[in-house]
């Protein structure tokens, strides 16, 4: 097998590498793992959590004594991205969960992030300083002001090294935008505009720009009686920076081209897929209801999430899905309890590999599946304690539908719906992977030969 | 303040009889879902879903996305239940009895109507919200109105807001509220003589004392009533 290349045949091993987070029983709501994201050379991990916490990652160097090992993954900064807020108007306390994080391309020396909560986007900069001036004239070592009186002599300050410290500074705060709650952030290739999406509406903005954005859809009804439809995720095209896609809790996406016009109502393509007579129950739109979208690496596709299934759609195909993958369809004749416990409303990501071969999502019981697109093998893993030994590999896990449980199988009914994977993340060239289960965040390799 | 605190304790009191029908329903530490399937016909599914309803709108604010999701499940049951095509606002009578019958009681008949004007609540309280509120911020050249003191923010609620944010819809967001006393020969010079220009250099002293004058003055009005039935009250 060549390494970097994410192709799951039987020969695809993966591996324990790393697991973040306390092993405590009762679980602090506020270090629930709410997004995890690598950045565009793999070199840094980012998670938010429910306490408006981010987590940097990075990579360390790989060493050649230790071949065996790949490069581990260190915390790097840690800081409080958003605080609670209050809205006064409306009475009500913002949530600071960190909803989603995007990474900048890298222009420079320093790393930039984008991380939103509920209402507000704020663009980080992460930033490392290793030497500080030393021998100012007009302060001392302490900092303290010394008289002007005392100086006799001036002199050059100059650099010293120091211990390496990792900074993070709020670069833009971008606020007032939305009423509603933003899903998606979406940094555009053209890497000066982004777009933040909300349930109703979808604003591009301008990294330079704070006290104006552009709204670029809007599907609130005059009539708010009439609203029967919500926008749940959008992302930008990887490459053409006028395109971008949005889905909806109907299980509809559009792709709209901002150069139609200022207000993109009107879609360039509309996808969905006809409803299946034969499976249509009380809970159908709510499990066609889009958790997720994304655009494969290549602009040629992209991938979208509902409740039982991940779906492949070709940009050229409007009609139907090009391929369709079942996650847990056990989960079918359960539904009417799991929208009795609201579990049915969980929003599941999705992720490609680096090649677009392999695609990943999370289910219920720390299991998360992979499927590959070209030999069409799946397999389901679990990220638990358990098989957190080094480089253990892991075993595959499988659900028992029905009739006689096999050893090392598990049934539907003692799945624990509690434990869902819903923030996973996919290195962008290799096989390593960040999956994140409450408040613990795995990392697993594929096995190193 | 005797009365609020009457009003507090009666919705604290349907809250804990909410708390306590709701919990067996979205007990979120069921291992496992399946245990006691309740019969999915569709009057319990009705009744599910009506008390689904209930508790996201008593959210201080409700998550749309769960909201218009359980509104348009309860569409279809109830369309499934309606032997017409039209959609009848009640159920049919033999519905499946339920724990919380008293609370459906009193929410079927109105329940289109109460979702329909908790909807628009959303929307006039968006309206209000969707003022742009002056930032702190790297000096970057502002909009039209982005020079106006922080001393403005009241009267920016008021007046047509300029600024970037869904320009089109801010006349419809403000259609509910009464301009007519802002309307007035009084508030008119006024209001021109307290928009700044971008250097706010000596003018602003003046500016200011203009302001406290207006803002007492708005006070005032909107304390009383619609001012012309009224008798003006002291100092005025």
């Amino acid at each position: 097998m060549i390494p970097g290349i994410g192709t799951l045949t039987q020969d695809t091993l993966w591996c324990f590498s790393q697991v973040k987070g306390t092993i405590e029983i009762g679980v602090t709501e506020a270090d629930i793992i709410s997004t995890v994201e690598f950045n565009h050379t793999g070199e840094l991990l980012a998670t938010g959590d429910k306490g408006g916490r981010v987590v940097i990652f990075q990579r360390e160097q790989e060493s050649k004594n230790q071949v065996h090992r790949r490069g581990e993954y260190n915390v790097y900064s840690t800081f409080q991205s958003h605080e609670p807020e209050f809205d006064y108007l409306k009475s009500l306390e913002i949530e600071e969960k960190i909803n989603k994080i995007r990474w900048l391309p890298q222009q420079n020396a320093a790393y930039f992030l984008l991380s939103t909560n509920d209402k507000t986007v704020k663009l980080w900069k992460v930033s490392e300083r290793d030497k500080r001036p030393e021998g100012y004239n007009l302060k001392d070592e302490e900092g303290r002001l010394r008289d002007p009186a005392t100086i006799t002599t001036l002199r050059v300050p100059v650099l010293r090294p120091m211990d390496l410290m990792v900074e993070a500074t709020p670069r833009r705060v971008f606020a007032n935008a939305h009423t509603y709650h933003i899903n998606s952030i979406s940094v555009n290739s053209d890497y000066e505009t982004y777009m933040s999406a909300d349930d109703l509406r979808i604003n591009l903005w301008n990294f330079e720009i704070t006290n104006q954005s552009f709204n670029i859809v809007d599907i609130k009804p005059a009539n708010m009686e009439e609203l029967t439809e919500v926008i749940t995720a959008a992302e930008f095209h990887p490459h053409h920076c006028n395109s971008f896609v949005y889905s909806s809790s109907k299980g509809t996406i559009r792709l709209c081209d901002m150069r139609a016009s200022a207000l993109c109502d009107r879609h360039s393509k509309f996808f969905e897929e006809p409803e299946d007579p034969s499976n249509r129950s009380f809970f159908s739109e709510i499990i066609s209801s889009i958790s997720d979208v994304k655009f494969s690496h290549s602009g040629r596709y992209i991938m979208t999430r509902d409740y039982l299934t991940v779906k492949v759609w070709d940009l050229n195909m409007e009609n139907r899905p090009i391929e369709t993958y079942q996650v847990h369809d056990y989960l079918r004749s359960k539904l009417c309890s799991l929208y009795e416990n609201d579990c049915i409303f969980d929003k599941f990501e999705c992720v490609w590999n680096g090649s677009d071969s392999v695609i990943m999502t999370g289910s219920y019981n720390n299991f998360f599946r992979m499927f590959d697109r070209n030999t069409k093998r799946d397999v389901t893993l679990e990220a638990s304690r358990e098989n957190s030994k080094p480089r253990a590999i892991l075993k595959p896990r499988k659900v028992c539908v029905g009739g006689k449980r096999r050893k090392d199988e598990i049934s539907v009914d003692s799945l624990d719906f509690s434990k869902k994977i819903l923030h996973t993340a996919w290195h962008p060239s290799e096989n390593i992977i960040a999956v994140a289960a409450t408040n613990n965040l795995y990392i697993f390799q594929d096995k190193v030969n | 303040m005797l009365s609020k605190g009457l009003k507090r304790k009666r919705e604290e009191e349907q809250e804990k009889e909410t708390l306590a029908v709701d919990t067996w329903w979205l007990d979120p530490s069921l291992p496992a879902v399946a245990q006691a399937p309740p019969p999915a016909t569709s009057s319990s599914l009705f009744d599910l879903s009506v008390l689904k309803l209930h508790h996201s709108l008593r959210q201080s604010e409700p998550d749309l996305r769960h909201l218009v999701l359980v509104v348009n499940t309860l569409r279809r049951v109830q369309a499934s239940m309606a032997p017409e095509p039209t959609l009848p606002p009640m159920p049919s009578p033999s519905a499946a009895p339920c724990v919380a019958d008293s609370l459906l009681a009193s929410s079927d008949a109105a329940l289109s109507a109460s979702m329909a004007s908790l909807l628009e609540d959303l929307s006039h309280i968006e309206g209000l919200s969707q003022a742009p509120q002056p930032l702190v911020d790297e000096g970057l050249p502002g909009r039209p109105a982005g020079g106006s003191p922080p001393s403005l923010g009241a009267l920016d609620l008021l007046g047509p807001a300029t600024g970037c944010l869904l320009d089109d819809e801010l006349e419809g967001l403000f259609e509910d509220i009464d301009t007519s006393m802002y309307d007035s020969e009084l508030w008119a010079p006024a209001s021109e003589a307290l928009k700044p220009g971008p250097e706010d250099g000596p003018g602003k002293e003046e500016a200011l004392e203009l302001d406290e004058a207006e803002l007492d003055y708005l006070l005032d009005v909107l304390v009383g009533t619609q001012a012309l039935e009224r008798p003006p009250g002291p100092g005025r």
